[in-house]
């Protein structure tokens, strides 16, 4: 074979090769298999690595559940799911680069994510800009839903407002209107103490307290002020470790004998982070394992705890749902189209066997919050179950907690 | 290859034509990216992500391979020029290229400050300063809620379209039109610097770098250019830093972090310290690395810091550094 | 007043205490081998996490005595096979390959024991408040100042006479005249290298017991114990014991007046030290320079 003969192959190949490359970079499928058989994509990036793990980690969990679930029972519009999974690192940079990974590459239908909210909010401006559906299971900033709502972001998880209103009567009954927060110095903090101490004014009440960094591990001196102060309650916002910390140091101090303990989350992966006698205060659960009174939450459980052996946190529901949302939304709308998908949204009551507690549990049109109960009781050592650590004594509704759509500041714009 | 070189007259000296070459190879690879990079299953916004990191990069090397001084904190001048842009796009104007002016100034000027207090310090003992020093930023900008969003970031900016007179450059949509943006900033910050390092300034941190004590003697004066280059350097990692901020429409904490000072160190050594281009491609394989593997297991740390160890224990002077070894030989 | 500034003084000591352990295995390593050891802090998460491990079978006060030991025979693992190679290039390289170490190790214990937040069992003996009235000094932390003191005074009198610890001191000024000397200076770097990674393990496991296991425990350590370092004085082992001191007292003191600062507060006193002093408080001039 002569030379030329070989470098006219090469070109030829070379030339067939750019010309495949380009019309997948244009973007038009190359269409081979039937449509029936490409699989729904959804994307879900998340900290699995870093100082928010454990949670990412249970709401991937909770996803993969509801995967295997929705496949087994057909799937989204006669096709099956497929969930993609990304580690967003707890860095922005990653969290915005393997979004734009998941939809220019992969073609996800949908995006789920993130536990920081901060990467949450970057996120929903890529998902706004390439018209994507996106749920929020666990990004707790209130401007989400808030200030920065948008028409393609939907959140599962509570605002701090709802949990604040919810927990507030509850520890003003039981223990008093004098408080002292042990709060962390950024956005998440700052909005939850606002909300509680709008709350608290309400009812009349007064506080004082400490605004510490993120990461502090020593909280001796500001329990020295709580203690000089006198409250009736101590407020813990901290959250992940730092919030271990505070509750193992203000039991080691002795300070539950003299003045209540509570706040708004307590994760049950951070209870199970705590020895014994630190495992205690009021607190609000976003969603609570034992319901023994709702039939589909015990079913659930059992095949949960079946299929992987653990028992599933609200962290694991926030996946769950957010799957089941999507699948939801689609038999709706009829349509993996984003736009579509979000009209479908609004104001969608989640079925029983998804919303898993009793009681309407629907997506707010006006701000796409999700409106389920807040579980507001008692964080105690386990009772038999190394899970039982929690007994619920009121359910709040989210509606009634969470205030008017006015409040929460959002504008909701339609796509064009 | 040989048809290339005979058309152009005749028998070229080896390295002319090599230099050329490699110049050639790399800007047809860099400019083509859109056609290829999907192909291998890559995205354009990896590429983008690739050439703001690798200017970060060698804007390192000027100062670590050319210079011969570890600074193991350039990315609070990365995240500064971020954090600058940011700022400017929310709360001054809605202009990109001021931003981008303004980043950059705030890092490269935060930057000559530094060097002045440390410049006569060595090894270690600077490595450290300037590892602290970053986290001062870092620290800063993440308690600082009010103005830099904290913890959060900042956000609630992007970049906006350049108006050039008779038309506009749509950059605000991302996508192919941003990355040939970051390409010609990317081209043109390169120029300068390859300028600057053939200049006689460039070739007497060459000297200083192979033997300080020798330079001395001769009479150059070792900390003023040691804080030259420490600070010019610090202006194109400041750059960089402008342009990832309006990669992400976001600017946070993290880029001010001495593990991301770290990944950079990583970039220059894994491609090869004393080259030009090697920065970049030591960029290019460790965000394609760290984006492929993260994909595929939750372990991805464990790979990537043991590809660090066993490039610094077997391959120290990097891919290109090892090629050239090679082909000298 | 004076009582809460009391309290605070002594709660300083305490939390400085704690940073001095940690930064004066950082500065042994820093100062015979020139190593910025970036994996100290996991060295300590590994301390504290093979303390828990243990815990069930030697009991707490066995699983105290044996981590820290176990942690320097990784320690030493680690040095003989990796960064003894690197010792004659530039830092960069030793640098960068204990930052490699780092993410493995990090990554390690997340894979071992989980990404969860572990409780460290203590003796209910050690648990409690001493008296009503000082509520925040628990038994735990005079036990933690104790060993941190023990260690301390048993670190420098093994340095100061014994003929290892003398030789360890000698090859922080000189170390090719130790050479020379006929001391074998591979094994003393690696002797050094373990006895660092002891001072971390030990470390871990009484932050264990204050702060509970998390793989990412080490890392907020870390820079601290930087600063201490350089606030002190490069090369000097008191220069580390009274920056670790001061910037605990600093973070107490501020979290009376200020508490969002108690962080800042580290920086402001390293940039002040930069400034006027850059040697540091103890430091002497011309080391490491």
């Amino acid at each position: 074979m002569s030379i030329s003969t070989l470098s006219v192959r090469r070109r030829t190949l070379l030339q067939a090769g750019l010309a495949l490359g380009a019309s997948q970079a244009v973007g038009a499928p190359f269409v081979v298999r039937a449509l029936g058989d490409e699989p729904v994509k959804i994307g879900m990036v998340n900290p699995l690595t870093g100082v928010l793990s454990a949670l990412a980690q249970s709401e991937v969990d909770g996803a993969k559940y509801a995967e295997a679930e929705i496949n087994k029972k057909g799937g989204i519009l006669g096709r099956q799911v497929q969930l993609l999974v990304e580690d967003s690192a707890n860095d922005v940079g990653t969290g915005v680069q393997k979004t734009r990974k998941l939809i220019d590459r992969d073609q996800v239908n949908a995006i789920l994510g993130d536990v920081n909210s901060g990467i949450a909010y970057a996120m929903s401006q890529v998902t706004n800009e390439k018209k994507v559906f996106h749920i929020v299971p666990g990004g707790h900033t209130d401007p989400i839903t808030g200030t920065n709502c948008k028409w393609n972001v939907f959140r599962v998880c509570n605002t701090t407002t709802m949990d604040a209103e919810a927990v507030t009567p509850e520890l003003v009954k039981k223990f008093g209107k004098k408080w002292f927060f042990v709060t962390p110095d950024y956005a998440y903090g700052h909005t939850l103490q606002d909300a509680f101490v709008k709350a608290l004014t309400k009812a009349g009440g007064s506080y004082e307290g400490d605004m510490l960094p993120i990461n502090n591990t020593d909280f001796s001196a500001t329990l020295i002020k709580a203690k000089a102060y006198k409250p009736n309650v101590l407020l813990n916002n901290m959250g992940g470790l730092t919030q271990i910390n505070c509750m193992k140091q203000f039991t080691q101090f002795g300070m539950q004998n003299e003045m209540g303990l509570g706040g708004a989350l307590f994760e049950l992966e951070s209870v199970k982070g705590c020895p014994p006698e630190a495992q205690t205060g009021w607190w609000t659960y976003e969603w609570w394992w034992n319901q023994p009174n709702v039939p589909e939450v015990v079913k659930f459980v059992a095949d949960y705890r079946a299929a992987t052996k653990n028992t599933p946190s609200a962290r694991v529901w926030f996946g769950y749902v957010s799957m089941h949302t999507v699948r939801l939304a689609a038999e709706k709308a009829k349509s993996l189209d984003g736009p579509k998908l979000a009209q479908a949204l609004e104001d969608m009551e989640l079925p029983p066997d998804v919303a898993l507690q009793p009681g309407k549990v629907i997506y707010r049109k006006g701000d796409h919050e999700l409106m389920p109960n807040i579980f507001v009781g008692e964080v105690h050592p386990p009772k038999g179950n190394a899970d039982d650590v929690f007994t619920a004594s009121t359910l709040v509704p989210g509606e009634q907690a969470a205030g008017s759509v006015a409040d929460t500041g959002c504008k909701m714009v339609e796509p064009s | 290859m040989s048809m290339a070189i005979a058309s152009l007259g005749g028998r070229l000296p080896m390295q002319a034509g090599r230099r050329e070459l490699a110049l050639i190879a790399v800007w047809t690879a860099l400019l083509t990216v859109p056609l290829w990079l999907p192909l291998l299953g890559g995205y354009t916004a990896l590429a983008g992500r690739v050439l703001v990191f690798g200017l970060a990069a060698m804007g390192l090397n000027m100062l670590l391979g050319f210079t011969g001084v570890l600074s193991f904190g350039h990315a609070a001048y990365f995240g500064l020029g971020a954090y600058g842009a940011g700022l400017t796009l929310r709360y001054l104007v809605h202009s990109t290229p001021l931003a981008m002016l303004a980043g950059t100034l705030l890092g490269g000027l935060a930057g000559t400050l530094f060097g002045l207090l440390i410049v006569r310090r060595r090894g270690v003992y600077f490595a450290m300063c300037t590892i602290a020093f970053g986290q001062l930023w870092y620290y800063l900008a993440y308690s600082w809620n009010s103005f830099t969003g904290g913890f959060d970031g900042l956000r609630d900016f992007q970049r906006e379209a350049i108006n050039l007179g008779p038309f506009t450059l749509h950059i605000e949509d991302g996508g192919t039109v941003f990355y040939f943006f970051l390409l010609a900033i990317f081209a043109v910050a390169v120029a300068v610097m390859g300028v600057v390092l053939r200049s006689p300034f460039g070739r007497t941190l060459l000297a200083i770098r192979e033997n300080e004590r020798r330079a001395r003697f001769l009479g150059i004066p070792v900390e003023r250019h040691i804080w030259l280059s420490f600070s010019i350097s610090c202006f194109f990692t400041a750059l960089a830093g402008t342009l990832y901020a309006l990669l992400n429409n976001f600017a946070d904490p993290l880029t001010l972090h001495y593990s991301l000072s770290g990944y950079f160190v990583v970039m220059t050594v894994i491609g090869g310290m004393r080259t030009f281009w090697g920065p970049l491609l030591g960029a290019a394989v460790f965000v394609v690395l760290q984006d492929y593997i993260s994909s595929m297991t939750v372990n991805w740390m464990s790979f990537v810091g043991a590809t660090f160890m066993l490039v610094v224990l077997f391959f120290p002077r990097g891919l290109l550094g090892t090629l050239r070894r090679r082909v000298q030989v | 007043m004076t009582q809460l500034i009391l309290f605070n003084v002594t709660n300083g000591l305490i939390i400085g205490a704690f940073y001095v352990l940690m930064a004066l295995g950082l500065s042994l390593i820093l100062n015979l081998s020139n190593v910025i050891n970036f994996a100290h802090g996991n060295f300590l998460a590994l301390g504290g996490y093979l303390a828990f491990t243990l815990s069930p079978t030697l009991g707490y006060w066995g699983a105290l005595l044996v981590s820290p030991f176990l942690t320097a025979l990784i320690g030493l693992a680690v040095e003989r096979l990796m960064i003894r190679r690197i010792y004659n290039r530039d830092p960069v390289y030793s640098l960068l390959l204990t930052f490699g170490l780092a993410f493995v190790m990090q990554d390690a214990a997340r894979y071992i024991w989980g990404p969860n937040g572990l409780p460290m069992g203590l003796p209910a003996v050690l648990a409690q408040p001493i008296t009503s009235d000082l509520f925040f000094i628990t038994y735990y932390r005079i036990f933690m100042v104790t060993v941190v003191i023990v260690a301390v005074v048993g670190l420098f009198a093994f340095l100061r006479y014994t003929r290892v610890g003398l030789r360890i001191r000698a090859g922080t000024f000189d170390l090719e005249t130790v050479s020379t000397l006929g001391v074998n200076v591979r094994h003393l770097r690696t002797f050094n290298f373990a006895l660092g990674c002891l001072l971390a393990g030990l470390s871990g496991v009484l932050a264990a017991g204050q702060i509970g296991l998390n793989p990412n425990m080490g890392d907020e350590l870390l820079m601290p114990s930087f600063i201490a370092i350089i606030v002190g004085g490069v090369g000097s082992l008191i220069g580390t014991l009274f920056g670790g001191l001061l910037i605990g007292m600093a973070a107490a003191l501020t979290t009376v007046v200020y508490p969002s600062a108690s962080e800042a507060v580290i920086y402001a006193i390293l940039m002040a030290v930069l400034l006027i002093r850059p040697r540091g408080l103890v430091g002497e001039e011309g080391m490491l320079s």
